[in-house]
């Protein structure tokens, strides 16, 4: 016992290191006034030159936004209420027109790449500039620098292969009527709270559509950052992968250091129609606040796939290691014959985060398989919850799921809740749900410690190891990454 | 504090269903026995006061989102009467295997019969008793007892059991007394033709410490009318006792049977509960049990086979509130044709509770193409030394196993038949005591040949 107090301390003074990201860039923005409103949402859609059913869409949605409450009451999650009416719903970097060399980017934006060691630092790429595409790793990224997309990689190559990977509002004038088909067909503005919020100011977010039978050659990849002050931001993410076709999306995240709370609500979208597939990777290390609980990111994300067509296949993987607040479940919706969902995710909750995360696996087609892996550790001060919910509807034939949800806790103030939901119609489906909650043994720290490894080290290792099953289904470019955040979130919080 | 508490009304609850309820109460309440007792008034003003605030909770409230109470709105539900006092029977349920009457206490629509209850063969200082007789000579046995674990002020149901407190079974067994016999307590639902009938059967059992009780509910229906049961029974384990708990609960098809079982398990006291559920349209078993000392251990399981019409609801609550206590649950069920299963689990373990050693299991059997079963097995953690888990599987019968007894030449109905009966047997392996588990076991044979 002596041993894991000591490690917790330790862990405690390595995990209370400042965020590495914590700077602000300063950047004159074009900032709405403060508060919602409908002229807010039109100043917004005015902003980006929107069609007009766009801007009704929107509308429709701040109206029954209006009418909706929040949503406090179910998710294990608590926080003061959220005033609305003080946030600016859009801020954009100052730009001219579109970067067409390097030296019209903005060097302090260059510089914030920089700082976050993505791989934009290829500037040139970032600017767009031509012929650079060739030196460049094999990814393309789409930057959202807080609401405007700042630049697009690799466009040449992808456009050949006929795949659109272009900002959201870039896609709402470059191929409205794909846009307006599946913008909302997954995520209605109805949905949630959150998500109807959303609809009614998103300002950015990423477009992808992947042909027929194209196997997109790259990863795409998006880093969102949040960097004005008192900022929500709203990023729409929408992918669509038409028959035949593959696609692996990346998305991660840092945020600068804030002291107030920032609101986060996203929207991703996918669809995948015959026999097509989409990866989507997440890592979060947005700011969890500090070690007392002020400030860090709050963020209420509403992510769901819909596998269309038959033997499609959706797969969500996440590391979420960073905001003070997380309300997030990426789902599928299994409506095609043969179709597949996959979630696998890694939560990582410290000091005095608090995150509320899970998936749906929702099964109407026949043979449709899910598979639930979800690994939790929770340390400090923080209470994490898995809640998962897999329904089977009559005609899921042949249906399977199987969830494994495992918790790890590190130190005796924290706690790891599990709450799975199963709902079975269909008599011929198999559901298994498995969940195991522990610490981290004394056996394998006294193994590893003996062998000469610190305890850090071991701990880092031991955790490592206990996510392995998710880390492995990440894509190669953000494996190493992301096994290097839980070893640091975790010297923060584990040990 | 050991359970949750709640101050005003939360959502999910539909305050107008409180009304034909307090209707009734205002009608019965001066009969009410022990009527004047201030503790007893005030108790049943807390529960009137309660569940007028509440009413029924409704499917928006988490812990009922699968079990729906609407219909019970629309019977216009009356307190039973004396008519029932009247009726004989040829037979009652016990699990003895000679069919001897051992200590009993009968409960007719709720209302206590003295002829067919007996107290032969219990120890010296063994108090077996129904409520309304305990309150109107023995106040003071349940006075300390009644509404502590079971409060009024946190859930609507108990809240209107409460309200309604009248009559039901007391057990009181003293400190270091053992009770050789098994104790049955038998509830009959019969009804009225005239208008669905309700009551509130209320018990308690107290085994102080180092004493040992074995307890059979069997929980049966005459005929065809409707009734409603809403019972609530508390349960307190001293020091190092051990409370033996089965159930049984095979009412008629239109019955409604709700019942809250809340225990409290002192240290290294034992409190071991098993629910066979095949009767009522609809039913919920809520069991909650408390380990309120170090090293107490809880055993909470059961068994449910549904077809038809029926619902069956099996809510638990597990509260790891000391150090170093174990529990276990093991719940298994059949459902066929159109009916319904709901299976929530919850366990918890309070800061502080280290060495928590905590298991779950459930899983089900879907029969037929229309049946459903809706699971929600939950763990919520506050303490790292801890070992815990969980599992629920659903699926139907295992097509291989099938087709073994098969290629050994077993029609297609006795193979299923084998298999489902093994599946239970499983769960009712749970069951400590052997002469319970024989009876049970002939319960779930019953039910498959009625298959």
């Amino acid at each position: 016992m002596a041993a894991t107090t000591e490690t917790v301390e330790q862990v405690r003074a390595v995990t209370e290191q400042k965020y590495k990201y914590g700077f602000t860039t300063d950047i004159e923005a074009d900032v709405a006034p403060k508060g919602l409103n409908e002229d807010i949402v039109r100043f917004i859609s005015a902003k980006k030159e929107e069609p007009e059913w766009l801007l009704e869409w929107r509308l429709k949605a701040f109206r029954v936004w209006q009418e909706m409450e929040e949503p406090r009451h179910w998710a294990k999650l608590s926080y003061p209420p959220i005033d609305y009416q003080d946030a600016h719903y859009y801020a954009a970097p100052k730009m001219k027109d579109r970067p067409k060399s390097l030296d019209e980017v903005d060097p302090e934006l260059l510089k914030t790449y920089e700082k976050l060691g993505i791989p934009l630092r290829e500037q040139e790429i970032l600017a767009g500039v031509e012929g650079s595409e060739g030196r460049s790793p094999a990814i393309a990224v789409d930057a959202v620098f807080d609401s405007v997309s700042v630049a697009t990689t690799f466009k040449a190559k992808l456009e050949e292969m006929g795949i659109i990977f272009c900002s959201i509002s870039e896609a709402v004038h470059k191929c409205p009527e794909l846009v307006q088909k599946y913008l909302g067909s997954v995520v209605p503005y109805t949905d949630n709270f959150y998500a109807t919020l959303n609809c009614a100011v998103f300002t950015d977010g990423s477009f992808v559509y992947i042909p027929k039978g194209v196997r997109c050659p790259m990863e795409l990849s998006t880093y969102f950052r949040i960097n004005q002050a008192n900022t929500g931001q709203f990023e729409r993410t929408l992918i669509i992968a038409d028959e035949g076709s593959y696609v692996s999306y990346l998305e991660g995240c840092t945020a600068p250091k804030r002291d107030e709370n920032q609101l986060h609500a996203a929207v991703v979208e996918l669809v995948a129609l015959d026999d097509a597939q989409i990866k989507y990777s997440t890592v979060q290390n947005w700011y969890p606040g500090n070690e007392e609980g002020v400030g860090g990111i709050y963020n209420f994300v509403t992510k769901r796939g819909a596998c269309r067509g038959r033997n499609s296949k959706i797969s969500w993987t996440q590391v979420e290691t960073g905001s003070a607040i997380t309300w997030k479940y990426p789902s599928c919706i299994l409506q095609g014959d043969n179709s597949v969902g996959e979630f696998y995710s890694v939560a990582i909750t410290n000091n005095f985060q608090q995150a509320d995360t899970g998936t749906k696996m929702i099964h109407i087609g026949k043979n449709t398989r899910s598979t639930i892996v979800s690994k939790g550790i929770s340390a400090g001060r923080a209470q994490q919850t898995y809640r998962g919910l897999v329904k089977i509807l009559p005609k899921a034939e042949g249906a399977r799921n199987h969830t494994q949800c495992d918790s790890l806790l590190i130190g005796d103030q924290c706690g790891a809740h599990t709450v799975p939901y199963i709902e079975n119609r269909n008599r011929t489906a198999r559901v298994e749900h498995e969940a195991t909650t522990a610490k981290i043994s004394e056996d394998q720290l006294f193994y590893c410690r003996q062998r000469g490894l610190s305890e850090e080290d071991a701990v880092s290792l031991i955790v490592n190891g206990f996510c392995k099953e998710v880390l492995k289904e990440l894509p190669m470019e953000f494996a190493v990454e992301a096994q290097k955040l839980v070893g640091i979130s975790l010297e923060g919080s584990v040990g | 504090m050991a359970t949750t508490t709640l101050t005003k009304a939360p959502r999910g609850y539909d305050p107008a269903a409180a009304k034909p309820f307090l209707e009734q109460l205002d009608r019965v309440k001066g009969g009410l026995p022990g009527g004047g007792l201030s503790w007893l008034d005030g108790l049943r003003a807390q529960g009137r006061a309660r569940f007028a605030e509440l009413g029924l909770p409704t499917v928006k409230n988490e812990s009922w989102r699968y079990t729906n109470l609407r219909t019970l709105d629309k019977l216009a539900f009356q307190p039973a009467t004396d008519a029932g006092d009247d009726v004989r029977f040829d037979v009652l349920p016990t699990v003895r295997a000679d069919g001897a009457t051992g200590p009993r206490l009968v409960f007719v629509d709720g209302r206590f019969r003295a002829e067919l209850s007996s107290t032969a063969g219990l120890p010296a200082g063994v108090e077996l008793l129904n409520l309304a007789d305990a309150l109107t000579r023995k106040p003071d046995l349940v006075a300390g007892h009644l509404g502590r674990i079971a409060a009024p002020d946190d859930l609507a149901l108990v809240a209107l059991n409460t309200a309604f407190l009248a009559d039901g079974p007391v057990l009181h067994v003293p400190r270091g007394v053992t009770v050789e016999e098994t104790i049955e307590l038998v509830f009959v639902s019969v009804g009225s033709e005239a208008q669905p009938t309700a009551f509130h059967p209320r018990g308690l059992i107290v085994a102080e410490a180092e004493s040992r009780a074995v307890i059979v509910e069997h929980h049966v229906g005459l005929g065809s009318c409707t009734t409603l049961s809403n019972g609530v029974t508390e349960v307190f384990v001293g020091a190092g006792a051990s409370v033996h708990h089965y159930k049984i609960q095979r009412e008629q098809a239109d019955a409604f049977h709700l019942s809250h079982t809340a225990a409290k398990v002192a240290g290294k006291g034992v409190y071991d509960n098993f629910i066979l559920t095949t009767g009522a349209k609809l039913s919920r078993n809520e069991v909650r049990s408390v380990l309120d000392g170090e090293e107490g251990d809880t055993h909470v399981s059961g068994a449910y086979m549904v077809r038809g019409g029926q619902h069956v609801d099996t809510t638990t609550f597990i509260d790891h509130a000391q150090p170093c206590c174990t529990s276990r649950e093991v719940y298994k069920g059949v459902i066929d044709d159109q009916a319904r299963a709901v299976f929530q689990g919850k366990i918890i373990v309070r800061p502080g509770a280290q060495k928590t050693d905590g298991y779950q299991q459930n899983r089900a059997l879907l029969l037929s193409d229309t049946a459903e079963i809706d699971a929600k097995p939950e763990l919520e953690i506050y303490a790292d030394d801890v070992k815990c888990s969980h599992g629920a599987t659903v699926g139907e019968l295992d097509d291989d196993q099938l087709f073994y007894l098969r290629a050994r030449g077993i029609d297609k109905a006795t193979a299923r038949g084998l298999l489902i009966g093994a599946f239970l047997a499983e769960a009712l392996e749970e069951i400590a005591e052997e002469s319970v588990r024989d009876a049970f076991q002939s319960y779930v044979a019953d039910w498959q040949n009625a298959r």
